[in-house]
């Protein structure tokens, strides 16, 4: 590293525009610009990851109440979010992959296409939480979970008691998730903007590459929750 | 990653898309089946070999010019291990529970 520094300081008259004076060449920026984001996905992984030992310590509590709560939630429309999650995971490296190879109609339309894949996604979420609403399955006054039966259990119910824990981890998960795909959102409309005015080139395209990681890591956050909160107990 | 973009990564980008959209079917197909205490263990593994092509490929860790990557990656992984191992063996081991 030291070397290149010396070599980037005799270079410093003919860099490019977007390299900051404190990096000594454009990989290095990119590098630092890189290992920045995975740093906050590292910050990221714990935030998480502590909700996700809560669910798994009264999963194992909660263990048939668990399943009965879940067995409620539309699986299907689970399953069609995962898949339209992985279909934009897909736009965002051919997006990145378009500003590094100087593609601008490809780079355009994958950004466009990723912006209204995350919406759709929203979309589905939104009717999911209605529904929720509509069954007074949304945890406070008005809940209701009254004899649901349990799982491997004939003739027992669930502990409504029990399945509010289930859906208050569920709309916590889910919403946490919905805030990053958000935040995601506005992330990507900026890249369109940028990627429009011709931002991004082969030389320069560190917000495209770090905005995508962003992405791909809210895409792994829900390939866990869709298992974890839609698919245990289906089978009958 | 500069010296990677110069071969076409397109067919692998599209290879790993067909395989994470086949594992979501696989999952999604293998919850509705009595496996008894296995469903939990399929839908978490192909869950975890989900996020690992993601994480590889289209995260690109597999091919990242900056060791330091691997390392954030690995040492986040390791601290979630921790947080979730050690919880898990204390609540798992409670005689109440």
């Amino acid at each position: 590293m030291p070397d290149s520094t010396l070599v980037g300081l005799h270079h410093e008259e003919q860099h490019h525009p977007e390299l900051l004076h404190h990096f000594a060449e454009p990989q290095q920026q990119r590098d630092a610009a890189s290992l920045g984001m995975w740093v906050f996905l590292a910050t990221e992984v714990m935030f998480f990851g502590g909700l996700f030992c809560a669910y798994l310590i009264y999963r194992r509590w909660y263990f048939g109440d668990f399943g009965a709560a879940s067995k409620t939630l539309n699986a299907t429309l689970g399953a069609t979010n995962t898949a339209v999650l992985i279909c934009s995971s897909l736009t965002v490296v051919l997006a990145v992959w378009a500003a590094k190879t100087a593609r601008r109609t490809l780079l355009l339309v994958s950004l466009g296409i990723t912006l209204l894949l995350g919406l759709a996604f929203l979309g589905i979420k939104g009717v999911e939480y209605k529904d929720k609403f509509v069954e007074h399955h949304v945890p406070g006054a008005s809940f209701s979970f009254d004899k649901v039966p349990l799982p491997g259990h004939p003739g027992q119910y669930a502990n409504p008691r029990h399945a509010q824990i289930f859906f208050s981890l569920y709309f916590i998960m889910t919403g946490l998730h919905a805030l990053h795909m958000i935040i995601g959102l506005g992330l990507f409309l900026w890249l369109l903007i940028m990627a429009w005015k011709g931002r991004f080139t082969p030389e320069y395209n560190t917000p495209v590459e770090i905005g995508g990681l962003y992405w791909h890591f809210v895409d792994i956050i829900w390939i866990y929750l869709f298992p974890l909160l839609y698919l245990i107990d289906r089978h009958p | 990653m500069s010296e990677h973009s110069k071969s076409s990564p397109l067919k692998m980008y599209f290879g790993i898309w067909i395989t994470l959209l086949l594992c979501t079917y696989i999952t999604y197909k293998a919850a509705f089946v009595e496996l008894g205490q296995y469903n939990a263990a399929v839908a978490l593994g192909i869950a975890t070999l989900k996020a690992t092509l993601v994480a590889l490929f289209f995260m690109h860790v597999w091919h990242a010019s900056e060791k330091l990557t691997k390392l954030v990656v690995i040492v986040a992984l390791f601290f979630l291990l921790l947080l979730l191992g050690l919880s898990m063996s204390d609540y798992a081991t409670r005689l109440w529970s």
